[in-house]
């Protein structure tokens, strides 16, 4: 398992609202390899973000808390380290890119000097001459020439916001990349960019990458791996091909039924009924079967496991249980 | 953090609009002390009033006006559980009938601001342009001057009297609701259902009065509720200068201003005016917090 | 940014051309006669109409306001009613001293105000919080004039630490004397900051640069004060701005309470002799500094906001 660099085991977390206890992310498992990029797929609300939080330990608290499971890094648990250590990971060893790049740059402060602190947090014995210089081949790296090094956040496009925030979380050479939603909040010319620069950095660097998103198209061209996550709750895991060719949970067959195809001619795209759980009040069993076409009411009283195939695919449902195949994970 | 789209003056919707404020009032239960407190003192208000009236002011003459020197300044007892002042009155008493020159007075000089201001904010901005340019120039000069200074001001130039004190108060709190009026105008001004609304022909003065103003309604009640806070402690100010209302009227700083002298030998006749100017104030405050929060469920923290 | 603060001083003519006018125009409706006030009762009818055409009182108000601002220019405001001596005079000789007691409030405002608005964010609901929101919330009802007795009563009084009349000679005594109508002026504007600061945090706090600046590894306090205070700041100057029209109004009952030997009192004084021309001299000059205040808050926004120092930074 040495090429393991992420292993998250049964994280669960919640958030208390006035509502009541939200639980979004329930006993989740993800493993990321070196070297690989590993999709995240889910709809609004599924706990991509949380989970992407819950291993950067920057879960807003209160209200957020992590009630449980453990987040492997390079063999040490991220979750039993002190606050001083977690920081000496957070932006060198493990860097997050955040959905909105309009709102994740300091609006006071130019966006050099934001490259550059997280250079001087990391290296703080580099002369101040050699840091600013880093920052500067960061942001040509990135393709903003670095004259605009004194500009200000709010003098760029959104786009070139998001290469700025790319730079900074690339500047320390981290050894994995978060990206949750990298491009959703660009224009779709933009986005193709924005994610070859994004492949390409991460390929010079041999850096690992959790791609965090809810566009299947996205995953097919970034991801060598790919996790579906359901009302915190990850449904299928598996390589590429895997999800994509021999699907197996109900969920992620809706999920390619609601993506228009070029090749096959139908005249209408299936969309998955329903709403997903209130995450106050999950059910007691699959929390997929009120939207689902196979559901039998074994699925409504039975809380299905994450079962692991022969060939390392995972899947979360009961159809997949009474064959009885391999080892159970949660 | 529910995102509200502002409805517009549609009679059902804005009714449940109030009715949901109102309920997300009552669960503050902070806000509601202050109401409460509030009400109570509009009840001493009214009903020192209407003993007045009843016995034609003989009962104000003979206990809250008359001296009776020979038991000045002595402290709380059981007879007297506000002890009595420098001339021998019962504070109690004073401070009950002082309940109606705070309370009516700060809510009057708001009423005529914001009216005032109300109007000067409507036109302002829904005509825009020149006559907008006039009026918020104004108002900025108008700003920029202190509003105690602009009391003492009014205040010199014609004397001190209940009637200028009021008119000073006034005046300095019209820009800000001329402020206030016109931005929720400007907000509203463009929408479709004012579009809709001229378009089956309603005049100027229709559409602003009944499809504007309700609009603006939210910001008005709070910034009125913290404007009436402000312009108590104006008035209790001016009089506690000598610049407002003069004693013997039991108003609270003017009370608090004859204490002064007696600092020494008695603590109650400074110490009680002041816990109920402080608590009719902080009564307000509250209140207006809590209908902030109630209004625009956006603004809360 | 020079551009800019010469933009911001242009901005400021009409304004106070606005402001004195109008505090000009509101004494001069005064119905008394000023020279009936200044010759006393005995003046004969020749004495008071030679005595009025002297003053220009029989020029309309425009030349008379004309003539006012001519002579504030030269430092010239007129002459008292009551002792003929020179307004300017006074007011200049007064000023200081509401200016110390109006920038230690301030002071003792920001000191108070901020750390505690930052602790109170930061520790949300906790019980820090709410105590200092209670505290900020009875901070603000509190009449000033009010606080002030309370603190005579109690530290000059009671426990006879502190003087609680008058103004001390020399620097130590001096010091001394300003604790008390410092701590009374400063309360109210240190509770309004705290709330202040308290909002403007909270609405820092949960923003996705705080998360990017927490991901990069920069340590809490780095982050709450170079990436949240930073940004937090832009409302918090103008509750500050906005607190010295209330320290105005304020200083005016300080200095009553603990005879502060400032302009307020000075100001009071007159009125009730109704020595219009200083009156008038006070307040003219109070509100220009008021504005003059405004202008450099505006200037500080600038540079804390880069979306107007940026603005500006080209046409150096």
């Amino acid at each position: 398992m040495d090429d393991v660099l992420l292993d998250i085991k049964n994280l669960s977390i919640c958030y208390s609202t006035e509502d009541g206890e939200v639980h979004a992310l329930n006993n989740a498992d993800l493993t990321l390899h070196r070297g690989e990029s590993l999709g995240l797929v889910g709809e609004t609300g599924a706990g991509k973000t949380t989970l992407a939080r819950g291993v950067m330990r920057l879960i807003p608290n209160p209200p957020g808390k992590v009630v449980g499971g453990e987040i492997f890094y390079d063999g040490r648990d991220l979750l039993k380290l002190s606050e001083a250590d977690m920081r000496r990971i957070r932006g060198r060893e493990i860097s997050m890119i955040f959905q909105d790049p309009m709102t994740s740059l300091n609006p006071v402060m130019t966006v050099g000097d934001q490259i550059l602190e997280v250079i001087n947090v990391h290296h703080p014995d580099l002369p101040r001459h050699e840091a600013r210089k880093k920052a500067e081949e960061m942001m040509e790296m990135v393709g903003i020439t670095s004259s605009r090094y004194e500009d200000y956040p709010h003098q760029f496009s959104g786009g070139m916001k998001q290469r700025v925030v790319i730079a900074i979380a690339l500047a320390c050479s981290p050894k994995m990349l978060i990206a949750d939603e990298p491009t959703t909040a660009l224009d779709v010319t933009i986005q193709a960019q924005v994610l070859e620069m994004i492949r390409d950095l991460k390929e010079k660097n041999n850096t690992s990458m959790l791609l965090i998103t809810h566009d299947l198209g996205v995953v097919a061209q970034n991801c060598d791996r790919v996790a579906i996550i359901y009302s915190g709750e990850i449904v299928e895991y598996g390589t590429l091909h895997q999800i994509y060719k021999e699907t197996l949970h109900p969920y992620t067959e809706g999920l390619f039924g609601s993506i228009p195809n070029l090749t096959s001619n139908i005249k209408r795209l299936a969309a998955i009924d329903g709403m997903m759980p209130d995450p106050t009040a999950l059910p007691a069993g699959c929390k997929f079967a009120d939207r689902c076409k196979y559901a039998t009411d074994r699925c409504r009283t039975e809380h299905p496991r994450l079962l692991e195939r022969e060939d390392g695919h995972k899947v979360r449902c009961i159809r997949y249980e009474s064959s009885g195949e391999v080892t159970e994970n949660g | 953090m529910n995102k509200k789209t502002d409805t517009p003056a549609a009679g059902k919707k804005q009714r449940s609009l109030w009715q949901e404020a109102w309920r997300r009032f009552k669960k503050n239960k902070i806000a509601m002390v202050g109401l409460v407190f509030l009400l109570i003192l509009i009840v001493i208000a009214i009903s020192t009033q209407v003993i007045d009236l009843a016995t034609h002011n003989q009962f104000y003459l003979s206990h809250v006006v008359k001296q009776n020197l020979k038991d000045r300044l002595q402290p709380p007892s059981a007879a007297h559980p506000f002890g009595l002042d420098e001339f021998g009155r019962d504070m109690l008493l004073r401070m009950l009938w002082g309940v109606r020159y705070s309370l009516f007075m700060g809510t009057l000089a708001i009423v005529v601001s914001c009216i005032i201001g109300g109007v000067l904010g409507a036109i302002s901005g829904y005509y825009g342009k020149q006559i907008d340019n006039v009026i918020m120039r104004f108002m900025d000069i108008l700003l920029a001057i202190p509003s105690m200074l602009l009391a003492i001001a009014i205040v010199a130039a014609f004397g001190t009297s209940l009637t200028n004190v009021l008119l000073a108060i006034a005046i300095s709190y019209i820009p800000t609701f001329a402020r206030t009026v016109r931005a929720s105008v400007l907000t509203v001004k463009d929408q479709e259902f004012i579009e809709a609304a001229r378009a089956i022909g309603c005049n100027d003065a229709t559409i602003i009065l009944q499809y504007i103003l309700p609009n603006a309604m939210a910001p008005i009640i709070v910034q009125g509720t913290l404007g009436i806070a402000g312009a108590i402690l104006s008035i209790a100010g001016l009089s506690f200068l000598g610049l407002g209302i003069q004693p013997p009227t039991p108003e609270w700083g003017a009370m608090l201003s004859n204490a002064r002298t007696y600092i020494r030998d008695a603590w109650h006749v400074t110490v009680i005016p002041g816990l109920g100017i402080m608590l009719t104030i902080l009564a307000l405050n509250l209140m207006g917090d809590g209908l902030r929060d109630a209004l625009d469920p956006r603004l809360k923290n | 940014m020079h551009k800019y603060i010469i933009k911001r001083l242009l901005m400021l003519i009409p304004v106070i051309i606005g402001v004195t006018f109008i505090v000009f125009f509101i004494l001069n409706l005064s119905p008394g006669d000023p020279a009936a006030m200044i010759l006393g009762d005995q003046a004969t009818a020749e004495a008071l109409a030679m005595k009025r055409e002297e003053l220009g009182l029989n020029d309309p108000m425009l030349v008379r306001y004309a003539h006012y601002m001519g002579g504030l220019l030269h430092g010239d405001m007129g002459v008292s009613y009551k002792n003929s001596i020179s307004v300017w005079g006074q007011v200049v000789d007064r000023f200081p001293n509401t200016a110390i007691l109006a920038v230690a409030a301030i002071l003792v405002a920001l000191l108070i105000g901020i750390p505690t608005g930052i602790i109170s964010a930061k520790k949300q609901y906790s019980a820090m919080d709410n105590i200092s929101m209670v505290l900020a919330l009875i901070g603000v009802s509190m009449p000033v004039f009010w606080l002030g007795l309370l603190m005579v009563i109690l530290f000059a009084l009671k426990l006879g630490w502190l003087p609680s009349q008058g103004m001390g000679v020399g620097l130590g005594p001096m010091l001394k004397s300003l604790i008390l109508p410092a701590i009374t002026l400063g309360t109210s504007s240190a509770a309004v900051i705290t709330r202040m600061t308290r909002s403007s945090m909270l609405e820092v706090i949960r923003q996705d640069y705080i998360s990017t600046a927490r991901a990069k590894g920069v340590d809490e306090r780095t982050v709450t004060y170079r990436h949240m205070l930073k940004n937090a700041l832009i409302p918090i100057i103008t509750a500050v701005g906005l607190q010295f029209s209330h320290l105005l109004g304020g200083a005016m009952l300080t200095e009553t309470v603990f005879s502060w030997p400032g302009l307020g009192r000075l100001m009071v004084d007159s009125i009730k002799s109704k020595d219009i021309p200083m009156v008038l001299g006070c307040v003219i000059f109070l509100a220009v500094m008021f504005t003059v205040v405004n202008l450099i808050v505006d200037i500080i926004y600038a540079f804390v906001d880069p979306r107007i120092k940026s603005l500006y930074r080209r046409g150096k």
